[in-house]
């Protein structure tokens, strides 16, 4: 587990409680049985009490979040391909992403490719301001849904932690439960370094879903274990590639199970 | 940078100063402490055990723990095996004798390759090479503008052929023109690819087959976990590269993992990217970060940098201003400059010998938006009113905070703060001694202005 990036905290104590299990007695002491009973253990903590994508909001807003490069604007293409093409539903991509050289037309492209609409602002231009149009302009057309794209920044950055912040304020103004999602997107490949990150993030823009991404590496994504044993916030959807279609719902069981996959 | 790691791994090393013997019993629960506070670092399981086996063998043997200074021997211990983790003496980029020099940048996605080419641009450009960059990322939407984009930025001229021809073709046809151009160096920028994703690392050591790069470079970010040695030792097979640039070494990531790739592929780390700026790009010491991480500061980092970015006969010029008494907020707002040039100032405060591991200092989040704002208040002023503050009273205290930005109150306490700084500097010239009261008080005047307007980077 340690391999997997679960981190030492987390890891002992699901080692604990399989002791204790074994010790009492509830788990009979052969190796079949630990393992059995470990993963679903894994895949219970990982799980921290599922919750689907929320969709009710007239019109739903997503929030995106995270550090620089994980799959922010990648995972927002891919989720409004799924959205329209499974559920029908129509969506507009906020580009809140105004500092990163050619963040703007990266999200275009996507929008293009699932064939969303876009509102965008020019370079350097302030955030709030492009999602306060997009949801707007989504109300104006009867959109279904928001996705509000965002800029990297390191949770080190208390000044861009606030400028986020801010983001969510202007989003809650408009619309009062919004965003009805705000989903972080945590790199596979994090080490422990991505407990801090959730943690962080959350506390400016409360995050309540995380979005593993890269998973189509060799990278198990064992942090995002731990950020739900210990922030109680679950993985909701996994990136397994670059395409529109390499997106899908989390599953406990199968994210147990790779993790202790040699 | 390596923050945590530093402050786990000096108070083991206190730990063990305390002592005046040690027995092996003391050497091995010290080993303990270090293996844990490594593998929190995200320092590879199987490196971590052989690094603390290694040093485990050096403090039992030689003499250390009979010598009359074990403390002072481990630690000379720890900060050699550390330097020697990191890639001892470190490497210096290769260039050509004759022809364009070409850096060929190689990693996963989203690891920072093309910030960091920008950023490498920027450095050699500085140091007076004609530098261009080659577009081969067709695969990521908008890479190449981003490219474009940041490449300008930086100076360098950009060679693209937008995302319609393979890559191979584009970047040997980069490197022709380059030549024909007379470029002193071409940095190849190539789209994030995973290590077992066997087309595009194909492709990969085509494109180095075919420009034959005098240095590889792999980007690693410093966030990576346990994933990263796999990862380097994938890309050491196909693309051979010959050293590690670090990224995001900005925040509080413990870059364990990329510490563990010199001892797998044994090549060392060559630069780290520590911030969003393009000067936020520094060549890496392996035995300066050791002595940094142990607490020991890195006072030689810091010389470089102001020799860099200061300039001598400013300096001469400020210190007769000091000394006769002239010292306006002109004068302050070019100080400030300057020293900001050199970087984040909670960077600057690592490098300092001990002030490392005085945790408040560094935990001290230097507020750089009061800095911006700082500068903001004083570039609205006249110059007339920079050199004698005195005046700034009613309308003109009004025009400078709306110039600026800022609240009236910011305006005051700006021209208070510089008030009492020249009180203080009098004092000090005229060899008085300071009250420290009296420092504190200046870093305090007025309380907390209230939280200023968030302004982008
Ligand atoms: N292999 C793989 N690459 C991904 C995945 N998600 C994103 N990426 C890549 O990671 C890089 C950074 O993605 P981007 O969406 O620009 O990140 P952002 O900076 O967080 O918006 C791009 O090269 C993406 O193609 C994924 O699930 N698998
Ligand atoms: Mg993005």
């Amino acid at each position: 587990m340690i391999f997997a990036d679960v981190g030492a905290p987390t890891t002992a104590a699901i080692v604990e409680r399989l002791e204790q299990e074994v010790d009492a007695g509830t788990v009979a002491a052969d190796g079949g049985a630990v393992r059995d009973r470990l993963i679903e253990i894994l895949a219970e903590v990982a799980s921290a009490g599922k919750a689907p994508i929320d969709l009710s909001g007239k019109p739903a807003v997503l929030l995106m979040v995270g550090i620089n490069g994980t799959g922010k604007t990648t995972t927002i293409g891919k989720i409004a391909w799924h959205l329209s093409q499974e559920f029908g539903l129509s969506v507009v991509l906020a580009a809140g992403d105004t500092f990163r050289a050619a963040a703007g037309e990266q999200l275009e492209e996507w929008a293009e490719r699932s064939g969303a609409d876009m509102i965008r602002s020019k370079p350097g231009g302030d955030p709030g301001a492009v999602a306060f149009d997009a949801i707007e302009a989504a109300r104006a057309r009867g959109t279904d849904v928001v996705i509000v794209d965002t800029a990297g920044r390191l949770h080190t950055q208390s000044s861009l932690m606030d400028e986020l912040a801010k983001v969510r304020r202007v989003i809650a103004r408009q619309i009062p439960d919004a965003p009805h999602e705000t989903l972080i997107s945590i790199d596979a490949t994090t080490g422990q370094n991505g407990l801090r990150q959730a943690k962080v993030f959350s506390e400016a823009v409360d995050v309540n879903g995380v979005v593993l991404t890269k998973l189509d590496g060799t990278a198990k994504g064992g942090i995002a274990l731990a950020i739900s044993s210990e922030l109680g916030i679950p993985v909701k959807l996994i990136g397994t590639g670059e395409s529109l279609e390499d997106l899908r719902p989390f599953d406990a069981e199968d994210f147990a199970r790779a993790l202790l996959a040699e | 940078m390596f923050d945590q790691l530093s402050e786990r791994l000096q108070a083991t090393l206190s730990e063990v100063r305390s002592r005046g013997k040690l027995n092996e019993g003391d050497v091995d629960a010290a080993m303990r402490d270090m293996r844990l506070a490594l593998l929190e670092a995200d320092v590879n399981f199987k490196v971590v055990k052989s690094f603390t086996a290694t040093l485990k063998e050096r403090c039992l043997g030689s003499g250390v723990l009979g010598s009359l200074d074990p403390g002072q021997q481990v630690v000379k211990i720890v900060d050699e095996e550390l330097t020697a983790l990191m890639g001892g003496t470190g490497r210096e980029l290769a260039f050509a004798q004759s022809g364009p020099t070409v850096i060929l940048m190689a990693g996963l996605q989203g690891s920072g390759k093309t910030t960091a080419c920008a950023k490498l641009a920027t450095q050699l450009g500085e140091a007076g090479k004609s530098v261009a960059l080659a577009a081969c990322d067709v695969y990521r939407p908008a890479a190449v503008d981003q490219l474009v984009t940041v490449g300008g930025e930086a100076g360098a001229h950009v060679y693209e052929q937008g995302t319609d021809r393979d890559p191979v073709e584009i970047a040997d046809w980069a490197l022709d023109q380059a030549r024909e151009e007379n470029r002193d160096v071409l940095i190849i920028d190539t789209a994030g690819r995973l290590h077992v994703d066997e087309d595009l690392m194909a492709e990969l050591a085509r494109i180095r087959k075919r420009t034959k790069p005098h240095n590889v470079l792999l980007v690693v970010d410093a966030m990576t976990g346990q994933d990263a040695v796999g990862v380097a030792e994938s890309f050491s097979e196909t693309a051979e590269f010959d050293g590690v640039v670090m990224t995001k070494l900005d925040g509080d990531a413990r870059g364990g993992a990329a510490l563990s790739v010199k001892a797998v592929t044994g090549k060392p780390i060559m630069f780290a990217s520590t911030g969003e700026k393009l000067k936020d790009f520094d060549q890496f010491h392996p035995d300066r970060m050791a002595s940094r991480i142990l607490g020991m500061g890195d006072v030689l980092s810091l010389i470089e940098k102001a020799e860099r970015e200061v300039d001598e006969n400013q300096a001469l010029d400020l210190q007769k201003k000091l000394e006769q008494d002239q010292f306006t907020l002109e004068d302050f707002l070019q100080q400030m400059q300057q020293v900001r040039k050199m970087g984040p100032l909670s960077g600057l405060i690592g490098m300092l010998p001990g002030m490392g591991a005085m945790k408040q200092l560094r935990d001290a989040d230097v507020d750089e938006g009061e800095l911006d704002r700082t500068e903001a208040i004083i570039l609205s002023m006249t110059p007339e009113e920079r050199v004698n503050p005195k005046m700034i009273k009613g309308s003109r205290r009004r025009r400078i905070a709306n110039g600026s930005g800022t609240k009236i109150q910011h305006v005051n306490q700006l021209v208070k703060q510089f008030d009492q700084m020249r009180k203080l500097m009098r004092q000090m010239m005229s060899g008085q001694a300071i009250d420290p009261q009296q420092l504190a008080q200046m870093g305090q005047s007025g309380g907390r202005p209230p939280t200023p307007k968030i302004r982008r980077r």
